[in-house]
């Protein structure tokens, strides 16, 4: 039933976005001109901690531009409509999924961008793309809950940031280390540390998925 | 007036907590050593304020829960209350914690795993004071401040778990730096420090109590006039 619920509201997102093209082809600019302005600033990076920490920080403000229009765009009518149709856990996870979706098209784009201006320091790279896409999940599914928090609110893009980068450090620390292990290529992969990555994407979504209700009725 | 004494005695026991760790803290022998000297008396005011914000902290994580599951405006008042004395109790913790790093470390801040902790925490409990700030209709703000309550509350105790395996610290206690217990080897200091993390608790406590019948008399005669 919850998955039969989340399926359609996916291809429902997906649908939407298909219809509005702009709002994607914005966020993908975004990221392609912010790498560009830090090629302007920086041109060549060849020391790794500041690559990687001027890489993360585009993706998290990419990704905080990128989710916050999930619930704050949403209707007050089409959030009632839905209301009537579906459960709210259907709603919460299948935002998580679909954003988690176009989180990782944005960092793969960045990805390819920054690389392409700033240099390329990565050594590993399937342990940086497996960073990458936990690093979007986990991502997407905080902002998404912190984008329903904000969204209730009418000052939300201002309070989207503030209320996200307090509870985003423990994560951002993980991804930040794992990412440094794959631009230094490193012999062994840190398993620990994805461990801890995936521990924390689960109690974020198990949290989402635990509070959401009492956060979408009015 | 008797009543009262016994009705109030975990506050007359905290002032007494209190005044005894000001007056032991400062006059009772401390192990003499290198680069600490006096300032190993910190360990009286600065660590008891964590405890004390965590303990109250933990009551406001508790009510917000206590709200979202029983819809009652008492739970959420007690919730923003704890956390507005918890964080006032971190905001101490911080200044004390500065004050001895300046005289043992030589920086007021440096960048460490504690004090990082300690600086999310604060941001934390800010973010959510805007939040209820920006949210007018009495229901709501208490429905929506206590889902961020619990969400910020929970990530921050896996960023205070993770953290430190994460990166070394120069705290004592922490990244091979021995902590007090080290140095206490005849107790003298533990016979001032538990009185002193017990009397820092209640009165931090105290204060929450008094902010939470002030916030509710507010309540009260905003709805009579």
């Amino acid at each position: 039933m919850l998955a039969k619920q989340i399926r359609y509201l996916i291809a429902k997102e997906i649908k939407l976005e298909m219809r509005n093209k702009y709002a994607l082809g914005g966020i993908l600019l975004y990221v392609v001109s912010t790498v560009f302005v830090s090629y302007l600033s920086f041109k060549q990076i060849i020391n790794p901690p500041t690559w990687n920490a001027l890489f993360w920080i585009i993706l998290l403000f990419a990704s905080i531009n990128g989710v916050a229009k999930s619930f704050i765009s949403e209707t007050r009518g089409r959030l009632l409509y839905l209301y009537t149709l579906v459960s709210p856990q259907a709603v919460i996870l299948s935002k998580i999924i679909y954003n988690s979706l176009l989180l990782l098209v944005i960092s793969l784009l960045c990805l390819l961008v920054y690389s392409l201006f700033i240099g390329n320091l990565i050594q590993d790279l399937p342990l940086f793309l497996l960073t990458l896409l936990l690093g979007s999940f986990g991502f997407s599914s905080l902002l998404t809950m912190v984008s329903a928090i904000a969204s209730k609110t009418s000052n939300n893009f201002t309070l989207m940031a503030i209320l996200s980068f307090p509870i985003m450090m423990p994560l951002l620390m993980v991804l930040l280390k794992l990412s440094k292990n794959a631009l230094d290529g490193l012999e062994h992969w840190d398993f620990n540390y994805l461990l801890v990555l995936m521990f924390i994407n689960v109690i974020i979504i198990a949290l989402s998925y635990l509070l959401f209700r009492y956060l979408w009725r009015d | 007036m008797v009543f009262e004494m016994i009705k109030n005695w975990w506050k007359i026991f905290a002032a007494l907590c209190v005044l005894y760790t000001v007056i032991a803290g400062f006059l009772f022998k401390v192990p003499a050593q290198p680069i600490l000297h006096e300032t190993i008396r910190n360990l009286y005011f600065h660590v008891p304020m964590w405890f004390g914000m965590m303990t109250i902290l933990f009551v406001s994580l508790w009510h917000s829960i206590k709200y979202l599951s029983n819809s009652n405006i008492q739970s959420d008042i007690i919730a923003s209350q704890a956390a507005h004395t918890g964080m006032f109790m971190g905001v101490l913790g911080i200044i004390t914690g500065s004050i001895w790093a300046r005289y043992t470390w030589g920086a007021w801040w440096v960048a460490d795993t504690k004090l990082n902790g300690a600086a999310i925490t604060l941001l934390i409990y800010m973010a959510y004071f805007i939040l209820r700030g920006s949210l007018d209709e009495e229901q709501k703000r208490a429905r929506i401040s206590a889902v961020y309550n619990i969400f910020a509350y929970v990530m921050l105790i896996v960023f205070l778990l993770i953290l430190p395996r994460l990166n070394d610290s120069l705290h004592p206690g922490n990244g091979g730096n021995p902590g007090f217990s080290k140095y206490d080897l005849d107790s003298t200091m533990r016979m001032v420090f538990y009185p002193a993390v017990i009397g820092w608790i209640l009165l931090g406590v105290w204060m929450m109590t008094i902010k939470i019948r002030i916030e509710k008399l507010k309540r009260k005669t905003f709805i009579n006039d």
